[in-house]
């Protein structure tokens, strides 16, 4: 095993993508040149190794970069476009919904978008509502797109190379804040499928659900549970789309009962899916309420005081697993 | 079939061409008042039709061009087969697109007719997308987009202009300028009267042309591609026409002066070449005659063939969504 960061694994994908299959190219707003010269930016270095033919600085110009994807891999090549901050993806949104997840459908059945598109999610870094906005569950209600969330710096190699291989649009979200994890990552072309839950941790008592950076604040959660003698089930989501819906179904059958845990507003959230999947299809497997453990819905705010409120930490997951357990809250 | 220098031969082609358009729309708009029979938004692209008779005859085979909703003409031009053509618009299981299209979305890849996208100004980027992919792979071959002096309001069309110029892309962008934005005149919409201007700002190419003048249309286009053939990137190309039917069959264009219509009627391109073509001794009557029944029959049996035809299974609303479908 190598140690890598979660940047430097992203970035190794790229490389093999670029290395195995000369129809990937990458494009995006500094892609190539960089203000950042930092080894755990995932671009890093790809433009001195493969060249400008095949690594594009774009202008500012979303709805151009996000079209380049759409008209490009309809012409059969393998873009892997960036959207520098996932709140910008509005702009480049027309492109992605209107056309690279509904023209395949339309043609019946002629057209193939094979794109991906990395987007830098996150919040936590003082930067404010408009480079910090999770709009995950706005991109998953929509047919036609795929959508990969990696926690790990392993996922975040398998699953980038998995997207850029996968014959449909991809958008792979990079937590920001986890660009300088370390991990261990294997060598090579390794492929984490789409669609396939990671157990995280084995538990008995409650299934705890999470991707991202949520899934490390759940981790953070489950010891002290354990000296509660609660003992907890985490499964990282990795992919929201396609979803792996029987690993969620059978821990929840197992342990009877649900938290869903992620970073974005709780209000028509990701996790809202996941709670009513459960309800539609688990109902009679349940012992206590489901919970989710999500934002308030607000803009990402700023002041350190009032990111606190936004962002779900290991004790609101902690609470929320103590209330479906049916036990009252800790003083 | 010579096509520089125009032939007696070509010009013929020309002119058929156009036929074969007006003959095929003229039939949707009967269809359209037949609710039971030709069902959604039909949009039409009639007395336009030198634009893509002329613009499509100046492609080669490798050529891609992207439409928008008034494709009909663009997709019969570029050698769309008539009858899946229209039973795709009737939504017919044997349609190009399975019936999953409809009049709005047709896309027909064998024939180099990538794609067509009803969110106007949506076209631009996806074709500097593909003319990416013609520059990386060195194929030699160009995209053409069609798009309207409304979509031009666009911020999308701008961004790919941009995008288009700075990588020095081979596409061509091919404005339709039919005075028209929905039920706004060009000048209300549009705070420039001539869209060609705007390739200054790209640092390409920008011509306008009579859009209505078919062998006009095929020389600008010829110039304008090679240009774009040649490596020194994209061009503009602003065909000056006119919108006979309304933004949709629905639209009775209630708020156009009838006097506009005559003008522009009296201005048919295919009625103003067919006059050409017989004073030059190009046509006559009887072979004039011969080239409007041969459509009319071409599209009798388009739409027979639409009508014997079945509405898709329901089952099949559940395919096509992905390639490679959701395990879950």
């Amino acid at each position: 095993m190598n140690q890598k960061t979660f940047g430097q694994a992203l970035n190794e994908a790229l490389a093999i993508a670029l290395e195995l299959d000369d129809t990937v190219f990458v494009a995006g707003e500094g892609v190539g040149i960089s203000i950042h010269q930092d080894p755990n930016m995932p671009t890093q270095g790809l433009l001195q190794q493969f060249g400008p033919g095949r690594v594009k600085d774009t202008p500012v110009s979303e709805a151009a970069i996000a079209g380049l994807a759409v008209g490009a891999s309809c012409m059969g090549l393998r873009p892997v476009v960036e959207i520098m901050f996932f709140p910008f993806i509005t702009l480049a949104s027309d492109m992605l919904i209107n056309h690279a997840g509904k023209l395949r459908y339309m043609s019946g059945g002629k057209s193939s978008f094979p794109l991906t598109v990395r987007v830098k999610a996150g919040s936590g870094f003082g930067a404010g509502a408009q480079h910090s906005h999770n709009l995950e569950a706005w991109l998953a209600h929509c047919p036609g797109l795929k959508i990969v969330w990696p926690s790990t710096p392993q996922d975040a190699k398998g699953l980038l190379l998995s997207a850029i291989f996968d014959p449909d649009p991809v958008i792979v979200v990079e937590d920001m804040m986890l660009y300088r994890m370390p991990g261990d990552v294997p060598a090579g072309d390794i492929r984490t499928p789409l669609g396939k839950a990671r157990l995280a941790s084995a538990g008995t008592d409650c299934t705890i659900v999470a991707y991202g950076s949520a899934l490390h604040t759940a981790m953070k959660a489950i010891s002290p549970l354990a000296e509660q003698g609660i003992c907890c089930e985490v499964i990282d989501l990795r992919s929201l789309v396609p979803l792996d819906k029987v690993c969620i179904l059978e821990s929840v059958r197992k342990t009877g009962r649900l938290v869903v845990v992620h970073e974005s507003i709780r209000f028509c959230g990701f996790g809202a899916e996941l709670a009513a999947m459960v309800a539609e299809e688990a109902f009679d497997s349940l012992k206590g309420p489901i919970r989710r453990v999500a934002a308030p819905k607000i803009p990402v705010p700023v002041a350190p005081t009032h990111e606190a409120v936004f962002k779900p930490g290991p004790q609101d997951v902690i609470q929320a697993v103590r209330e479906t357990m049916g036990k009252r809250a800790l003083s | 079939m010579t096509k520089d220098p125009i032939s007696p031969e070509f010009r013929t082609y020309l002119y058929t061409c156009m036929v074969r358009i007006r003959k095929f729309e003229e039939k949707i708009t009967a269809l359209s008042q037949e609710s039971e029979r030709m069902r959604g938004m039909q949009i039409l692209a009639t007395g336009q039709e030198a634009v893509a008779a002329g613009i499509t005859a100046a492609l080669e085979p490798a050529d891609v061009i992207i439409s928008n909703h008034r494709s009909h003409g663009h997709l019969i031009a570029r050698g769309a087969d008539m009858k899946s053509l229209m039973a795709e618009i009737m939504a017919k299981e044997t349609g190009v697109n399975g019936g999953k299209a409809g009049t709005l979305h047709l896309a027909i890849p064998e024939i180099n007719a990538l794609m067509t996208s009803t969110v106007v100004g949506a076209g631009p980027p996806m074709a500097v997308g593909a003319a990416f992919a013609q520059q990386y792979r060195h194929t030699g071959g160009i995209t053409v987009v069609f798009f309207g002096d409304g979509a031009a309001a666009e911020g999308s069309v701008h961004e790919a202009m941009n995008l288009a110029g700075v990588w020095k892309l081979p596409v061509l962008f091919v404005c339709e300028n039919n005075c028209w934005a929905g039920a706004q005149p060009h000048d209300v919409h549009c705070a420039t009267q001539h869209i060609f201007k705007r390739a200054v700002g790209y640092d390409m190419p920008g011509k306008s042309v009579d859009g209505n003048d078919v062998e006009a249309v095929y020389r600008l286009a010829m110039e304008l591609m090679e240009h774009c053939r040649s490596g020194k990137g994209p061009a503009l190309m602003e065909t000056m026409t006119y919108r006979m039917r309304g933004h949709g069959e629905q639209d009775h264009q209630h708020y156009v002066d009838p006097r506009e219509l005559e003008m522009w009627a009296a201005r048919c391109p295919i009625r103003c070449y067919g006059k050409q073509l017989l004073d030059e001794g190009i046509l006559d009557e009887g072979r004039i005659r011969s080239i409007e029944s041969d459509a009319e029959t071409e599209v009798a049996a388009s739409v027979a063939f639409a009508d014997a035809s079945p509405y898709p299974q329901p089952e099949t609303a559940l395919k096509d969504v992905f390639v490679q479908p959701p395990i879950a």
